[in-house]
């Protein structure tokens, strides 16, 4: 425990200062700037803070208030969080990458007054949505590019307002003023308030205290025995509380530092470069990284690609447990090693992942191979279940005890119970205050006596003692004749193939399992170049029959897998389509979180679903589109629709995958 | 960044005045007597249908041809012939219809390559990179380094200019031509085969050097859209003459300029 501050420095900017006079000279903060890794430590982020503060309050910003903070993850929009709580006012912070409408109802829903904006870009949509937003009196922003010409009353540079802060601080009771205000913080005021996405309806903003933060990012440290020491780059949403408490909240309680990369396009690069010891990312992640990494090595040489495969088929045999630190032959582990110095090694390298210790996968469900590949190169990967909620940690698995199918086991401090209908639910010192101006989905969420409804499906694995999670409780179906049918289950193996990006399978109250179908356009697109085939656009690849061919093999593997799981070998898939476009969260169907709407897809692509069902060979479909701009275009096309054959239950064979 | 070179021309005066050029290729009459200027701190447009001979001209600014009549004055000195390089060192940068990159380089270098006219040590000191040598070579990594951000290519810096895609090669192209902190900077075509992402980002990028960098463009555009939305003012050609010369909205109701682009009955 001696390592972590101690515990009744129960606020961010508590453990600021703390961290300060403990480990003042530590790096804290790393960002990449014109390609030179620059670099504040402990005193001198407070030091920054403090300026950013005082500033913030010569503007206005006072205790209660909302602090809105847009961008991607650069160093001061981490700093403007600690500055306004410093004052007791409440960040928000909001997805970079949502449109303004959208951005507009968080910010009117909030009641922000002041906002942080990464760049031009993000002042342009607060600007655009300004007239909606009396409350707000001031805009900040970080990059002064292109802002020469704005209307300067309203708009201020991060740097004047430091300057200002210091310009304040000079006064010495103006400091101590604001060390007082600081010591008067206290572990229960309100620390954030993250609007979650949401697969459905409008988003809802989770008000979570600092000790709902302090106390889960504590434990998670404890759980993990991470130090001050830990590498990690942050690069996920800021908006999303995943990013929240990993690059924020357990760097506070460790003191370890977080780099920001250059650009969203570098962070594989930049990652590489710092050597993370500590990573967290969605499934999507690592599925990407895969894809990548099996598509060049199609165009390596043969030799290249010879050795590779070899290696990785015995990783796959032996990695595993020689990670886990089971009993394998010596020549095993002499070949293994031979492995890590031609193929293993450099390939971690690539991913930036040779210094790792730990590394989370959570948001989603992940592929069993694709968990299994990387854990099989010696990278320890583990599972994680979590919600905004429960300031991130329900479950999660100790090391030594990883198992691709479940996600771990109870954090410290947490509890777990199973509800009558199979919901999870848990209670823990992480569990949210409530939701923002909203007591009625609050009770819905939240029992009086402190549980909380996760909404998803599970079971405690009885060999394990591990939670195992289904799909969605309410997405978790039957078929006309009764059926089990879990759709993000069927998805999920179908998204381990490469070719295929998302899957939406629909089979709720229907007769039989169909489903709608994105190809990966980089894993096709580079097949497509190797065999010459011509395409000129993603519908173009889309609608290609060999390209058919190849997806309705992946389906009818997905089926014979299917066909060994028992209760669920009744709902394998019986046609598909791939759509005529890419599923995009422009447009609605993804969330920003990049899950599907299943419901909403359905509704969209209304003509197709119909299609599924009535047997026809192809349909019609327009849709509207959304560019990135904007603007709204129309697409027009027509799909082909493919029978796949049902496999019989339990008679096949494991196919390779 | 540093403001442009010692420039004595405040903005909105003349920067570089063509009068009276003629240009021919044996009997080929590529441009005929054609004048118009560039006024310091303006988006310039060169429009007209295809071999009006736009590129020509730009290729007269910046002394890659000599035409056989006219005067050309530039920063308030009237030149008499004029080689490329003498243009690169007087302030006049450019880019190409095609892209001309050393493809077998980084977009870094390719940058770097960019700043040689500013370099001051010789080939001696900077084979040793010790030194003077160093110290200049960092700083001017700096300003190509602030141009990599400018233009968002931090992630390909270390990639070989032949293995990316055209948009961006076109965007290395401009940071070369930045990289040379020009008085006035000549864009061939710079959205030629984009599509409308890329285009709106070429977009922003010449508003952004326009106004950041403060520096005066002229450009060869087949878009229209993109031409009345950026610039100040366009000059409008023709077989090889001026047919118009105003701000977009005139420019875009001379009958001669919808005649010379829908065709005309005879």
């Amino acid at each position: 425990m001696a390592k972590y501050a101690p515990a009744d420095e129960d606020t961010f900017p508590k453990l600021l200062i703390h961290n300060a006079r403990a480990r003042g000279n530590r790096a804290a903060t790393r960002h990449k700037d014109l390609g030179i890794w620059q670099s504040w430590n402990w005193a001198q982020t407070l030091d920054e803070i403090r300026a950013f503060s005082v500033g913030l309050s010569e503007l206005g910003l006072k205790r209660g208030d909302k602090l809105a903070i847009i961008g991607q993850n650069k160093p001061r929009l981490y700093w403007a969080m600690c500055a306004a709580q410093a004052l007791g006012a409440v960040p928000v912070p909001l997805y970079a990458d949502s449109v303004a409408d959208e951005m507009a109802y968080v910010l009117e829903h909030a009641e922000i007054s002041v906002a942080i904006a990464e760049n031009q870009e993000q002042v342009d949509k607060l600007i655009s949505v300004s007239d909606r937003l009396p409350k707000l009196t001031h805009i900040v922003y970080d990059e002064p590019r292109g802002m020469r010409d704005y209307d300067a009353s309203k708009l201020t540079w991060i740097d004047d307002v430091q300057k200002k802060g210091r310009e304040a601080l000079k006064d010495p009771a103006r400091l101590k003023a604001w060390e007082d205000g600081v010591a008067a913080t206290k572990g229960s005021d309100l620390a954030i308030i993250l609007y979650t996405s949401g697969t459905t309806g409008r988003p809802k903003g989770v008000m979570l205290s600092h000790e709902n933060v302090l106390v889960s990012a504590r434990n998670g440290n404890l759980f993990d025995d991470l130090r001050e020491d830990e590498e990690i780059i942050a690069y996920l949403p800021i908006a999303w509380v995943g990013d929240h408490i990993f690059s924020y909240a357990q760097s506070y309680v460790a003191g370890f530092c977080v780099s920001c990369p250059e650009a969203p396009e570098t962070v594989l690069e930049d990652r590489r470069e710092i050597g993370t010891t500590y990573a967290f990312a969605p499934p999507r992640v690592y599925e990407n990284l895969l894809t990548l990494t099996m598509v060049r090595m199609e165009d390596a040489s043969a030799l290249k690609r010879k050795v590779f495969h070899y290696f990785i088929g015995f990783a796959r045999r032996w990695g595993e447990k020689i990670l886990n630190g089971e009993k394998v032959p010596l020549y095993a582990r002499l070949i293994y090693k031979l492995g890590d110095i031609l193929v293993y090694g450099p390939l971690k390298n690539r991913f930036g992942l040779s210094r790792i210790r730990v590394a989370y996968t959570a948001g989603e469900a992940i592929g069993p191979e694709i968990f299994r590949f990387y854990r099989s190169l010696g990278i320890n990967l583990k599972q994680l279940y979590g919600s905004t909620e429960a300031s991130v940690y329900i479950t999660a698995q100790p090391d030594g005890e990883i198992y691709a199918d479940t996600v771990g086991k109870p954090n410290i401090d947490v509890d777990i119970k199973i509800a009558e209908n199979g919901e999870v639910m848990f209670k823990s010192p992480g569990v949210f205050q409530g939701y923002y101006k909203d007591p009625e989905r609050t009770s819905e969420t939240k029992t009086a006596d402190g549980w909380v409804h996760t909404g998803d499906a599970g079971f405690i694995d009885a060999k394990t003692g591990h939670l195992k999670i289904i799909d969605r409780a309410k997405d978790v179906g039957k078929l006309k004749d009764g059926t089990l049918f879990a759709p993000k289950y069927i998805e999920n193996k179908l998204k381990f193939y490469p070719n295929i990006k998302e899957a939406v399978a629909y089979g709720d109250g229907r007769d039989r399992v169909c489903v709608m179908l994105n190809i990966d356009l980089v894993a096709v697109g580079s097949w497509a170049e190797r065999n010459n085939v011509i395409y000129g656009s993603y519908q173009e690849l889309a609608n290609n029959p060999v390209v058919y061919d190849t997806i309705a093999a992946h389906v009818e593997e997905v089926n014979a897998s299917l066909a060994e799981e028992g209760a669920l070998a009744g709902a394998q898939i019986s046609r598909f389509l791939i759509l005529h476009k890419e599923l995009d969260a422009d447009d609605g169907e993804l969330t920003r979180t990049q899950k599907v709407r299943r419901g909403f897809i359905a509704e969209r692509y209304g003509p197709l679903v119909t299609a599924l069902y009535n047997g026809a060979k192809e349909a019609d479909i327009s849709t509207e589109v959304t560019f990135e701009d904007g603007r709204k275009g129309k697409i027009d096309a027509r799909v082909k629709i493919r029978d796949v054959s049902i496999k019989p239950a339990l008679a096949s064979e494991r196919q390779a995958a | 960044m540093r403001a442009p070179a010692d420039l004595k021309i405040a903005a909105g005066d003349v920067l570089l005045a063509v009068e009276n050029v003629s240009l021919s290729f044996g009997g080929v009459k590529a441009i005929r007597d054609i004048s118009f200027d560039i006024r310091k701190g303006e988006i310039r447009a060169i429009i007209g249908p295809n071999g009006a001979g736009k590129t020509s001209m730009l290729n007269v600014i910046n002394g890659f041809y000599t035409p056989q009549q006219g005067r050309i004055t530039f920063k308030g000195k009237t030149r008499a012939k004029m080689r490329p390089h003498d243009a690169a060192a007087g302030g006049i940068a450019r880019t190409f219809q095609n892209v001309a990159l050393f493809r077998g380089m980084t977009a870094l270098d390719n940058i770097m390559a960019g700043r040689t006219l500013c370099m001051k040590r010789g080939l001696f000191w900077q084979a040793l990179r010790f030194g003077p040598a160093m110290k200049e070579e960092v700083e001017h990594r700096r300003y190509v380094e602030e141009i990599i951000d400018f233009l968002h290519i931090q992630h390909i810096r270390k990639t070989q200019v032949g293995r990316l895609p055209y948009g961006l090669q076109k965007r290395v192209e401009l940071g070369r031509a930045l990289a040379m902190e020009p008085d006035l900077l000549l864009l061939d075509e710079p959205m030629a085969g984009m599509n409308l992402e890329e285009k709106e980002d070429m977009s922003r990028f010449i508003l952004d050097v326009n106004q950041h960098f403060g520096t005066t463009i002229a450009l060869i555009e087949h878009d229209m859209g993109v031409v009345m939305d950026l610039s100040d003012r366009v000059v409008v050609l023709d077989y090889g003459r001026k047919i118009a010369d105003g701000t977009p909205d005139e420019v875009k109701r001379n009958q001669d300029v919808i005649d010379a682009y829908l065709g005309v009955a005879h």
